[in-house]
């Protein structure tokens, strides 16, 4: 392929060889987002109902918490993650994907490994360790899937052509580096057959939750919303050197943070937990003011678009992780720790923030790759507003409610159970919001499910089409849709570059 | 950043900085600890569990009771106290103006002549009876003193403090690492949707209890929002000879909605019973080098 041909790559050839590779990343996500949001219902029924799956170990609080925690971070997150870095690196090399069937097989890999993973937590296999409940098996299949997408994606991004990266190359880049290194080294040490001995456990736990749910979600959602804003806005990233500035504080700050400021260890490990949290205030921040200024001004027609859902994605990037920077701050620490404010922290980092940005771009993304309409545009409006309406309706009141229940636990007078009623009440707010949340992760599955039917029922046309073509008049070869030298002359968009 | 290696760079040292930090120097400085001795005593802690309740810790985590439960105490300092315990020869009434001429002459305990003095407001010589408590030591050391020197006997303790501690039964002191040196995995829980457990052992010994605790918590704590975990225990027909495991429901009057039908009894399966036996075996109770408290009188 010569240099004139190459530059002459339309964005419709780089789309089509994503097709199959982010239908797989991204149907598995959208599938596992709705069972995630089901069993997270199903798990916080107990509280409404403490009895009700009394005689049905699957579903009971302990199995089906974590499974749903799982799900939304492993099942959803990452390969909606994956698969989005995937077409960015693409559309940003101006080159089609490279080995675009590793993806399929590792997408493939990783999706039979959040089954397993799955089905062995609620089965009472888990591994014991927050967020990394999955046993052995199950992880080593994500390991090894996600090493096979990195690789496709990194030789995708030696592609291009201009040597100078974009602000998104380093976001998610390092997010690769970020996820194979902390989730290895976590498996390594605490899913083996011989872990630590004692609390070190604990720490290393820590170490990766924070790793995963701040860090990683931070770089990927970030490092999406910086190439999409620009692009939607019209206008280029609101100065590349600040983003800079806002990706080295992130990676050297936040990666400090998540020892919990009551942890029975050695007091100098929450205290370094501490200062990084507050020293992770100045990339929460500064991330957020660059793409605050970036989409300043542009008129966009937003109602319920793709900028909707990743404005309001930036906008819990800063709230969600304001908040989980309070809970290491010591003082708070003694209100908010072992109350419901954590996990509705967690709940706005993973679904507020990271869901919502990935939301937007799948819906973004999708009708390109697919070159055909989203088939129920209606639904992915509306999407958007349950995701809007029930995230602040599900962790708010868990928030609230955590302060609360935070406030009673401190005072020795006041009964247990009165602390836990406190909080009590606000479920049931908070099981409503999750209930509109999965409504909206309803709307993307059954676009994505009936886009997929859409293709295929296409694909299996023209399959006919060329045999009946070729019994009738003998000819051979007819371009299918994607193809190379179907390449049409539209260049849907231009890469907005700084 | 122009280059994949310079990114590649900055990740590496940022992540690899915190890998020393938060994984290699703790590998280091925890994970090579051995047990510690008690304070005061030679025995050693943590104690290693046996038989069932070493099992006991896999159905706990098989079922996510950490998803409800923390097993950690917190405390927010410690507190020096003083308490009378035998007033010897002494009135109550002729003590307290005893003690109420000390505050008012000598120098050190002047300062704390209002805490003391709060303290035995309307004390009638119930025994023992705590006169102060707080940070300073000086206090306990030189009250204690004095008042032995009278004839009273006194007992001077180091208290963990912090609402943990102030609900009765949670624990006497804080949790440092060392406790969870045998437990793999560590079960530390991040929510505390039920009781603190790390001293459920001390607060309810009793293995029955825990059993029929876990069949029907409702039995116990009528308003209790914890599930049933059924699932560990069977419903069998009373055979020839009933069976010794059999749980022992409180004997009521009438039937309720716990009681098993006539004829059946309810038996905990072999999980169950491990982890009543791991429950039992939680104990925040002694005194140690990191986390010290007086457990036992040490009266002057
Ligand atoms: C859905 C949350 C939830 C789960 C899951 C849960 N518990 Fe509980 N647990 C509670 C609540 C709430 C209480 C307080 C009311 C009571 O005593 O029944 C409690 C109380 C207890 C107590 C008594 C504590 C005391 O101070 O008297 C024990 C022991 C206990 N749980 C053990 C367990 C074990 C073992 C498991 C796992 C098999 C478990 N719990 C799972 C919520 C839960």
């Amino acid at each position: 392929m010569n240099s004139a041909e190459n530059n002459s790559v339309c964005s419709n050839e780089i789309d089509a060889s994503c097709r199959v590779p982010l239908l797989a990343l991204f149907g598995g996500a959208a599938l596992w987002l709705v069972l995630g949001l089901a069993l997270g219902i199903a798990a916080m029924l107990s509280f409404h109902k403490p009895d009700m799956f009394a005689d049905c170990p699957f579903l009971s609080f302990g199995h089906a918490q974590a499974a749903a925690n799982d799900l939304l971070l492993y099942g959803f997150a990452i390969p909606a993650a994956l698969g989005v870095t995937l077409w960015i690196f693409a559309r940003l090399s101006q080159s089609p994907l490279a080995l675009p069937i590793v993806p399929v097989v590792a997408a493939n890999l990783w999706h039979v490994g959040v089954l397993v993973g799955t089905v062995s937590i609620l089965l009472g296999f888990s591994t014991g360790h927050p967020w990394l409940e999955y046993p052995r098996g199950a992880s080593v299949l994500l390991f090894a899937a996600f090493m096979l997408i990195a690789v496709s994606a990194v030789t995708t991004m030696g592609f291009r052509l201009n040597r100078e990266l974009y602000p998104s190359h380093w976001f998610l880049f390092a997010a690769l580096l970020w996820f194979v290194w902390s989730y290895g080294t976590a498996n390594l040490f605490l899913v083996c057959n011989h872990p630590p001995r004692g609390v070190v456990q604990a720490v290393i736990g820590w170490w990766l939750t924070n790793n995963l749910i701040f860090v990683w979600l931070a770089l990927a959602g970030v490092g999406i919303a910086f190439y999409f804003l620009p692009k939607i806005a019209g206008k280029p990233l609101a100065s590349s050197g600040y983003a800079l500035f806002g990706f080295l504080t992130l990676v050297f700050f936040g990666t400090w943070v998540g020892i919990p400021q009551s942890a029975p260890v050695p007091a100098w490990l929450p205290t370094v937990s501490a200062f990084g949290a507050l020293l992770s205030v100045i990339p929460v921040f500064a991330l957020g003011i660059i793409a605050r200024k970036t989409v300043w001004g542009a008129k966009v027609p937003c109602f319920g678009g793709p900028f909707c859902f990743i404005r309001f994605g930036m906008l819990s990037f800063i709230a969600a992780n304001l908040f989980y920077i309070s809970e290491f701050c010591p003082r708070a620490s003694r209100v908010l720790d072992f109350t419901w404010f954590n996990a509705g922290v967690t709940q706005w980092q993973l679904l507020g923030f990271a869901g919502m940005i990935l939301c937007g771009a799948i819906y973004e993304i999708l009708p390109r790759v697919m070159d055909r309409e989203l088939p129920f545009a209606k639904l992915a409006k509306l999407n958007f507003f349950l995701f809007a309406g029930g995230t602040l309706l599900f962790v708010i009141p868990l928030l609230i409610g955590g302060v609360e229940q935070g406030m009673k636990l401190r005072d020795a007078n006041i009964p247990f159970a009165d602390a836990s009623a406190v909080a009590l009440k606000f479920l049931r707010i908070s099981t409503t919001g999750q209930l509109l949340v999965l409504l909206g992760a309803l709307c993307l599955l059954l676009n994505i499910f009936v886009m997929t039917l859409q293709w295929k029922l296409g694909l299996l046309k023209t399959v006919v089409g060329v045999v009946k073509d070729s019994l009738v008049e003998g000819s051979a070869y007819r371009p299918l849709p994607g193809d190379k030298s179907a390449c049409a002359t539209l260049q849907r968009d231009e890469e907005v570059k700084p | 950043m122009k280059t994949g290696f310079c990114v590649f760079l900055a990740a590496f040292v940022a992540l690899g900085a915190s890998w020393f930090g938060f994984v290699y120097g703790p590998l280091k400085q925890l994970g090579v600890a051995t047990e510690t001795k008690v304070l005061q005593s030679d025995d050693k802690w943590p104690v290693q569990r046996t038989g069932d309740a070493t099992l006991g810790l896999q159905v706990y985590r098989a079922n996510g009771c950490a998803a409800c439960h923390t097993e950690q105490i917190r405390q927010t300092g410690a507190a020096n106290e003083l308490s009378l315990m035998n007033l010897g020869v002494h009135q109550a009434t002729d003590l307290k103006d005893f003690i109420a001429s000390l505050l008012g002459t000598v120098p050190e305990l002047m300062n704390f002549s209002n805490a003391v003095a709060g303290n035995l407001a309307g004390w009638k010589g119930e025994l023992p009876k705590l006169i102060y408590s707080g940070a300073d030591d000086t206090v306990v050391l030189l009250l204690g003193d004095k008042l032995k020197a009278v004839g009273v006997k006194t007992e001077a303790r180091v208290v963990a403090t912090g609402a943990d501690i102030a609900r009765m039964g949670w624990g006497v002191r804080q949790s440092v690492a060392v406790d969870y040196l045998y437990d793999s995995p560590v079960q530390l829980g991040n929510l505390r949707a039920g009781p603190d457990l790390a001293n459920i052992g001390v607060r309810s010994p009793d293995l029955n209890w825990q059993l029929q605790h876990l069949y029907a918590p409702k039995s116990i704590t009528p308003n209790s929002t914890m599930p049933a975990f059924r699932y560990l225990f069977t419903v069998k027909k009373i055979g020839a000879i009933p069976s010794p495991d059999a749980l022992k429901l409180p004997l009521t009057q009438q039937p309720n909605e716990f009681t098993p039908p006539p004829g059946y009894e309810i038996v905990p399966t072999a999980e169950a019973k491990q982890l009543a036996a791991y429950l039992v075996s939680l104990k925040n109770n002694a005194p140690l080098y990191e986390a010290p408290f007086t457990p036992i009188t040490a009266a002057k």
